[in-house]
């Protein structure tokens, strides 16, 4: 869409010097799925994005269950909000944080009981800055239904 | 860009409403100010006094059967990925600290999403956080007024072919004669909940 001619030029350089052009190289570290109890129908899965061109995380989809939804969790006045969102940006170099108390990956619809140990595959959904889309397979272990949210700085992600 | 959510201005006049309460509530002597609290003072508050619910095993539980205990209430759903688990964790974790005192302390976790959340579930949720939580299921009418009169917030919002709950993520925390005294907000940590809650058991000895 917007491309600057910045981007252009630098996109011409990562063609003369590199063979997998305009690929967003997105990095993901510590994936993990939040373990179910049987008859719980819904999880969330959390992860560390960072990718080396500006790109944006546009869903995912899992062999777990049909629905896999991005949703973005907010507090407000001591409310807390969970919404779908359509997107989530993945500015250049910025790692962008999935955690509790920000944006997750919501596994919806659940048969069966996701048990801590096991793993769970996620296949994120990548645009990059040329507007082409990419997969990315995480494969992600499953913690404890009680596991801590990151040292107690949640919810307070700026807007 | 994160999508923005709208404001509610009535939200925050209806969660102002115990601060206003507390802020000039300095006719009961008796009652000694809370010092540096983290959470809302809400020992004023007239509302959020008791509740008649079944627990998970089909008993009916008022705020009485807790006398001589510290409770927490908390409303939640259990399909939530993010503030129920993060919440009761951090109870477990309070528990903990409290030492000898996390024996006077009885967690209570009243479900807003009766439809999904059964007994079953709701029994094996608690399990896994702690087999002495106990978990209250209201009937959508029991749920309609507990949470009118505790004055918690909680809305079913659709997301694709499910939904998801908007809900109050305070945590009330009662003294041992069933009185509720403090909110604990969602974003303290164990430490400082148990720093505020330390008040309260202070206000039984």
């Amino acid at each position: 869409m917007k491309r600057t001619i910045a981007s252009s030029l630098f996109s011409l350089a990562a063609l003369l010097s590199l063979p997998t052009l305009a690929q967003a190289e997105v990095t993901v570290t510590e994936p993990w799925v939040r373990a179910t109890v049987p008859g719980q129908q819904a999880t969330g899965a959390f992860m560390v994005l960072q990718s080396s061109e500006n790109a944006r995380l546009l869903g995912a989809s899992s062999p777990l269950t049909k629905q896999v939804e991005v949703h973005e969790m907010a507090m407000e006045n001591d409310v807390m909000r969970m919404r779908q969102v359509q997107q989530i940006e993945l500015p250049a170099g910025k790692a962008v944080e999935l955690k509790p108390g920000g944006y997750h990956i919501m596994l919806l619809g659940l048969d069966k009981q996701v048990e801590a140990g096991s793993s769970v595959e996620i296949t994120l959904e990548i645009q990059n800055a040329a507007g082409q889309k990419e997969a990315l397979k995480v494969n992600a272990p499953v913690r404890a239904l009680n596991t801590k949210a990151a040292q107690g700085h949640q919810g307070t992600h700026g807007h | 860009m994160n999508a923005s959510f709208s404001r509610r201005q009535l939200l925050l006049a209806l969660l102002a409403t115990p601060l206003v309460l507390s802020a000039c509530g300095d006719k009961a002597p008796k009652q000694p100010a809370f010092r540096n609290l983290e959470g809302v003072d809400m020992s004023s508050a007239d509302f959020a006094k008791d509740f008649s619910l079944l627990d998970t095993e089909g008993q009916r539980r008022t705020m009485a059967d807790y006398r001589g205990k510290i409770v927490l209430i908390f409303f939640g759903f259990t399909q939530c990925p993010d503030v129920c688990p993060t919440a009761l964790t951090r109870a477990v974790d309070i528990k903990e600290q409290l030492g000898e005192d996390g024996d006077k302390l009885q967690v209570l976790f009243i479900s807003i999403d009766p439809e999904r959340d059964t007994p079953e579930l709701l029994r094996a949720y608690m399990q896994a956080f702690d087999p002495n939580f106990v978990a209250l299921r209201p009937t959508e009418e029991e749920l309609a007024k507990t949470a009118s009169d505790f004055k918690v917030f909680y809305q079913k919002v659709p997301t694709g072919s499910s939904y998801t709950m908007d809900h109050s993520a305070l945590t009330y925390v009662y003294d041992a004669q069933g009185k509720l005294q403090i909110a604990l907000r969602h974003t303290q940590t164990a430490e400082e909940a148990v720093a505020d809650i330390r008040q309260v058991l202070a206000l039984s000895k």
